[in-house]
C-alpha cells in the first residue's frame, strides 16, 4: 500500500457496520438443489429471450437466454437438467410480482457444456473479448446489475486513464467481496488484467475500505510486482461504493449530473465482476453462480455462500439454519438500500448480493413519521449534494416537473438522509414513488403520442376513402348521363373482354382440370379407379363448348 | 374648451392609428395553444368531453369555448395539467361528462361470440380493433386507448373492457403514507 | 449622475411602489403563484410602465402645458396607458401566446394598475424631466419586478409545503406578503436625505 493523497466525497454517514457478523466462516459452496428458477431480467436494459424449450436437456453452463437488443446479456443453466417450465414465477423485486422465468430440474449429474477457455487474450481483439463477456451473461456484481461488456469499451472519444476496482463494499451487513478478496486474490487479480487490456488503461486503482484489512492484504500480495496496479485504502464512509462517490473520492474528479465515469476517463468495475470476466475468457464458464451473504439475527449460521444464479431463497437461508423465529423481515441487499422481500419462494439473481435475515432488534421499527422539522441534516448527508428537503415536499405535493427541476435522478437513493432524519420521514421511498411516477407519465405520454397519430391516421383514411366514394359516384353519374355518345366504343371493348374471358376460359378447360399428385407408383387397381371416375366425370358434365355458349347467350 | 377637444382628438387618432399598424404587424395566424393543450390530454378519443376527439377540445378550451374539466379519462391530473398551463384553478371533474375511471382498462373480445359485424371497427377511434366482415374480430391490446366507445355498438354485447394488469415493468411504489402533519392537533383537542 | 442613482435606488427598494406605496397590489396578489407566470408579468409591466413613463411625460410637457389643459392631465395619461398596454398585448400575443394566455386578464389589467398611473402621475408631482421620468417609471418598474418575482417564489414553495389548515391560500399569501412589506421598511434608512 502506497501513500497517496486521499480526496473525499461530501456527506454520508456512518451507520454500525456489522460486517464481522458473517466473516467468522469461509465460503461455503451450495449443494445442488433440485430446482432452479432464473428470471430472464435479471440486469438494467433488455430482459433476455429464452431459447430453449420446456422438457429440452440443457447442459450446465448452457446458454438457455439470448440477449435481446444491446442493453442486454445472456442466461446460462446453473446446472445440467431438464427445463420444467417458462412461465410467471415470483421474482425478487419490491413489488412482489411475477415475472417471465425459466424453471428447471437438475438432473443430479451436474455435467459441463464445452467451454472454450482464451488464455490468449492479449492477442484477442478487444470488441471480441466484450462478446465473449456479453454472451457470458456478465452483470455489474455489485449490486445494479448494469451489463459489463458496455463498461469494457472505452468509447472512441477517449483515453481511459484510470481503471476503479470497487472493493469497497460500504454498506453494513454485506462481506461477500471482502470474501471473495480474501480467498480468490488471483482470480481477481487475473480478471483486473483482463479488463485492464480490453480497457487499454493507463492504472489500476484497487479501492478498498479500511475496515477490511485481510482483503487489503490478500490483494496487496497478489499484485506484487505489477506496477500498474495499486491498492488503495478509503477511510469507512458509506456511501462511499457508489460510483461516484468513489471516483470523488480516489480522484478528486467530480463526475457531472447525467454523465458517466467514462467521460471523465475513468470506468468503475466491482471486483468480483473481474473474477466473473477471469472464468468466462480464462475457463470459458459463463456467469452461473455468485457468492452471496447470508447473515443477520435470522439465520444460525451467518456466512457467505457460492450459491447458483436461480437459487431458491428458502433453501439457501436453509443451509446457514434459517429463518429462525426471530426473523422479521427477509431483506435483499444491505440495510440501506435493500428491499424487503415479499417471499422467500423467489430466487436469487444475479444482483443479490445480500440476504438479510433481520430480526426485531436489527430493524428497528422507527415509529411513525412525524413532520418535517427543516433541520437540514439530509442536505448535509447527502452524497449527491441535493436538496432532499426540497425533493421530498415536491414529491409529497405530486409535482413531478419541479421535482425534476430540483434534480431528482440524481439521487442514488442510498439512503442516508432517511438514515439521518430525526423524523423519520422515508425520504427514499418518497424518491422511489416519484421516480416510479414520473416514469409511468412518460410511457402515458408515450402512449398518448401513439394514439393521437392514430387517431390522425384514420381520420385522414376517412376523408380520402369519402373523396374517392364521392369520385366513384360521380363518374358513375357521369357516364350514365354520357351513355349515349359513348354507347359503342363500350360495347366494343365489352365485347374483347367476352372474347378474352372466352379464350381463357377456353385454354384452362383444354389444360387437364386437375393436376394429379402422389401418381408415381400406382398399382394397376388405383390405376383402373382411376380411369372409371373420370369416366364418370366426363359423363355428369355436358360439353365444355357448349357450356360456355350457352353461359354467353344468357348474358 | 375647442382646444381640448380637437386636442384629445388628435391624440387619440395617433394613438388609433398607431394600434392600427401593430394590429397589422403582429397579427396572429392560427393558434400555437392548441398544440400545448393538445398534448395534455390523453389522447384517447373517447369523445366524452362532447367534443369528435382529443384535438377539437383543445381547440374549443383555447377558444374559451369549452371548460378544462370535461375530459373523464384525464381525470384530475388532467385537469391539474390544464389549469397549471392555463394559469387557472382546478375544479373537480364536470359529472355531465361522466366518472373518472379508477384504473385503466381496454377492450377484449370474447371471440366466440363475436358475429364478425364490423360495428365494432367502424366505431374504434384508434383503428385498434382487426378483423373482416364475417370473420372472428380481436383488439390490439396495445394499442386500444380503453374509450369504450366499441362497447355500445356490438350487437351481441361481446366486448367486456378488463383492467389493464400491472407488471413488474409498469408497476409503480406506492405515495409513502403523509407524516402526521399536526401532532399536536391530538393534544390540544 | 448621482441623482438619477438615487431615483433608481429609490424606487427600486426605498419607496418599493408594492410594498412601501401599495400601489399595483393586484397583480402582486394575483398572478404571483407560479414563478414563470409572475415573470411574464414583470418583464410585460416593466415595459409598459417605462414606455408609458416616457409617453405620458411627452404627453403632458409638449401638449397639455403649452395648451393649459392640465385639468385632462388624468383622463389623457389612462389613455396614453391604455394604448401602451393594447400594444403590450399585440406584440405578447404574437410571439409570447402561452404567456399571453396564461396572463389572461391581468394583462389588460395592466392599464388600471395603479402603480402605472401612479408613476405617470408623481413624475408630474415630482417635476421630473424626461430622463428623470423614464429612470423613475424604469425603477418603479424594477422594483415591481423584483418583489413580484420573490414573492412567487416564496409561494411555489408555500405550495408543496404543509402550511396549518386555516392559514392555506390567500390567507398564507397574504401573510407572506405583510412580512415582505415589513422587510423592506428597513430600507427606508439606506439614503441619508
Amino acid at each position: 500500500m502506497s501513500t497517496r493523497p486521499l480526496f473525499s466525497f461530501f456527506g454520508g454517514v456512518h451507520p454500525p457496520m456489522h460486517k464481522d457478523v458473517s466473516t467468522g466462516q469461509p465460503i461455503d459452496v451450495m449443494p445442488l438443489a433440485e430446482r432452479y428458477i432464473l428470471p430472464l431480467h435479471q440486469n438494467i436494459g433488455q430482459p433476455a429471450k429464452p431459447v430453449v424449450s420446456v422438457g429440452e436437456r440443457v447442459l450446465k453452463g448452457q446458454r438457455i437466454g439470448h440477449a435481446e437488443g444491446y442493453v442486454s446479456v445472456a442466461l446460462h443453466a446453473p446446472t445440467s437438467g431438464t427445463i420444467a417450465d417458462i412461465g410467471a414465477y415470483p421474482v425478487p423485486h419490491p413489488s412482489g410480482l411475477s415475472d417471465n422465468c425459466i424453471v428447471m430440474t437438475a438432473d443430479g449429474a451436474d455435467e459441463w457444456t464445452e467451454c472454450v477457455a482464451l488464455p490468449d487474450y492479449e492477442n484477442i481483439n478487444p470488441s471480441h473479448l466484450r462478446n465473449i463477456v456479453r454472451e457470458a451473461g456478465i452483470v455489474g456484481l455489485g449490486g445494479a446489475g448494469f451489463p459489463s461488456f458496455i463498461k469494457l469499451n472505452p468509447g472512441t472519444h477517449k483515453k481511459i486513464d484510470t481503471l476503479i476496482m470497487n472493493g469497497i463494499e460500504c454498506e453494513p451487513y454485506i462481506t461477500c467481496d471482502d470474501m471473495l478478496m480474501r480467498e480468490r486474490a488471483a482470480e481477481i487479480v487475473a480478471g483486473i488484467r483482463i479488463i485492464r487490456h480490453a480497457l487499454q488503461a493507463n492504472r489500476v486503482l484497487i479501492a478498498i475500505e479500511d475496515n477490511k484489512p485481510q482483503a487489503i492484504k490478500s490483494i496487496e500480495e497478489a499484485i506484487r510486482g505489477e506496477s500498474a496496479m495499486e491498492v488503495v485504502a478509503c477511510p469507512t464512509r458509506y456511501p462511499q461504493g457508489s460510483e461516484k462517490q468513489l471516483v470523488e473520492a480516489l480522484t478528486g474528479k467530480e463526475i457531472p449530473s447525467e454523465a458517466l465515469p467514462l467521460h471523465v476517463g475513468i470506468v468503475v468495475h466491482n471486483v468480483g465482476t473481474a473474477a466473473a470476466v477471469y472464468r468466462a475468457i480464462m475457463l470459458g464458464e459463463p456467469l452461473t453462480s455468485r457468492i452471496i451473504t447470508v447473515t443477520g439475527g435470522g439465520v444460525a449460521q451467518p456466512r457467505n455462500v457460492e450459491a447458483r444464479i436461480g437459487t431458491v431463497i428458502e433453501d439457501i437461508l436453509a443451509h446457514c439454519g434459517g429463518p429462525t423465529a426471530e426473523t422479521r423481515k427477509l431483506i435483499m441487499g444491505g440495510p440501506m438500500m435493500g428491499f424487503a422481500l415479499h417471499s422467500d419462494r423467489a430466487p436469487v439473481v444475479k444482483t443479490t448480493n445480500c440476504l438479510l435475515a433481520a430480526t426485531a432488534e436489527e430493524i428497528p421499527d422507527r415509529g411513525p413519521a412525524l413532520p418535517c422539522i427543516r433541520c437540514g441534516a439530509c442536505s448535509d448527508a447527502c452524497p449527491a449534494r441535493l436538496l432532499p428537503q426540497q425533493l421530498f415536499w415536491y414529491a409529497q405535493a405530486k409535482d413531478l416537473d419541479k421535482i425534476q427541476e430540483y434534480n431528482l435522478f440524481d439521487c442514488i437513493e442510498c439512503g442516508c438522509c432517511a438514515y439521518v432524519c430525526p423524523s423519520n420521514i422515508p425520504l427514499v421511498h418518497y424518491y422511489r414513488f416519484a421516480k416510479t411516477e414520473i416514469w409511468a407519465r412518460e410511457r402515458e405520454k408515450e402512449k398518448a403520442e401513439l394514439a393521437r397519430q392514430r387517431f390522425d391516421f384514420r381520420q385522414t383514411r376517412l376523408e380520402r376513402e369519402k373523396a374517392e366514394r364521392a369520385a366513384r359516384h360521380k363518374k358513375k353519374r357521369d357516364e350514365l348521363h354520357s351513355e349515349e355518345p359513348s354507347a359503342a366504343p363500350a360495347t366494343e371493348t365489352k365485347k374483347a373482354a367476352i372474347l378474352a374471358a372466352m379464350e381463357r376460359a377456353k385454354k384452362k378447360k383444354d389444360a387437364p382440370r386437375i393436376t394429379p399428385a402422389n401418381t408415381e407408383a400406382l398399382t394397376p387397381q388405383q390405376q383402373q379407379m382411376i380411369e372409371e371416375v373420370e369416366q364418370r366425370r366426363r359423363q355428369s358434365r355436358p360439353n365444355p363448348e357448349q357450356q360456355s355458349a350457352a353461359s354467353n347467350g344468357d348474358k | 374648451m375647442l382646444t381640448a377637444i380637437l386636442a384629445l382628438g388628435a391624440l387619440a387618432l395617433v394613438f388609433g392609428l398607431l394600434l392600427g399598424f401593430a394590429a397589422v404587424r403582429f397579427k396572429v395566424e392560427g393558434d400555437p395553444l392548441v398544440e400545448k393543450i393538445d398534448a395534455l390530454l390523453p389522447q384517447t378519443q373517447c369523445g366524452q368531453c362532447g367534443f369528435p376527439g382529443c384535438r377539437p377540445y383543445a381547440t374549443a378550451i383555447a377558444k374559451g369555448e369549452a371548460d378544462i374539466n370535461q375530459c373523464p379519462p384525464g381525470g384530475q391530473t388532467t385537469i391539474v395539467a390544464l389549469a397549471d398551463l392555463l394559469g387557472r384553478d382546478p375544479k373537480p371533474l364536470n359529472p355531465e361528462n361522466g366518472q373518472e375511471k379508477v384504473e385503466k382498462t381496454v377492450a377484449i373480445i370474447r371471440e366466440d361470440i363475436c358475429i364478425g359485424c364490423t360495428l365494432c371497427i367502424q366505431a374504434c377511434p384508434v383503428d385498434a380493433i382487426l378483423g373482416a366482415p364475417k370473420q372472428m374480430h380481436t383488439v390490439i391490446e396495445k394499442e386500444c386507448t380503453g374509450c369504450e366507445l366499441c362497447v355500445a355498438p356490438c350487437p351481441v354485447e361481446c366486448i367486456d373492457m378488463i383492467p389493464v394488469k400491472e407488471d413488474i415493468g409498469s408497476w409503480k411504489w406506492k405515495a409513502p403514507p403523509a407524516p402526521a402533519t399536526r401532532p399536536r392537533a391530538e393534544s390540544d383537542a | 449622475m448621482k441623482e438619477y442613482a438615487l431615483i433608481l435606488l429609490s424606487t427600486v427598494l426605498v419607496n418599493n411602489f408594492v410594498l412601501v406605496k401599495f400601489l399595483g397590489l393586484c397583480p402582486f396578489m394575483g398572478v404571483s403563484k407560479k414563478l414563470e407566470t409572475a415573470t411574464g408579468m414583470s418583464f410585460a409591466t416593466t415595459f409598459v410602465l417605462t414606455l408609458s413613463s416616457a409617453c405620458s411625460y411627452l404627453v403632458n410637457e409638449y401638449l397639455l402645458v403649452p395648451l393649459g389643459l392640465e385639468f385632462l392631465r388624468t383622463m389623457t395619461f389612462i389613455l396614453v396607458i391604455a394604448v401602451v398596454v393594447q400594444f403590450t398585448e399585440m406584440v405578447m400575443h404574437k410571439h409570447f401566446p402561452l404567456l399571453y394566455n396564461v396572463l389572461g386578464i391581468f394583462l389588460p389589467l395592466i392599464t388600471t394598475n395603479c402603480a402605472v398611473l401612479g408613476v405617470a402621475l408623481l413624475n408630474i408631482q415630482e417635476s421630473h424631466g424626461f430622463v428623470e421620468s423614464l429612470l423613475y417609471g424604469f425603477g418603479a418598474a424594477v422594483g415591481f419586478s423584483m418583489v413580484m418575482i420573490l414573492f412567487a417564489a416564496m409561494r411555489e414553495r408555500i405550495a408543496a409545503a404543509d402550511v396549518p389548515l386555516a392559514f392555506r391560500g390567500p390567507a398564507i399569501a397574504l401573510v407572506t406578503a405583510g412580512l415582505m412589506s415589513m422587510a423592506f421598511m428597513g430600507f427606508s434608512g439606506l439614503v441619508r436625505v
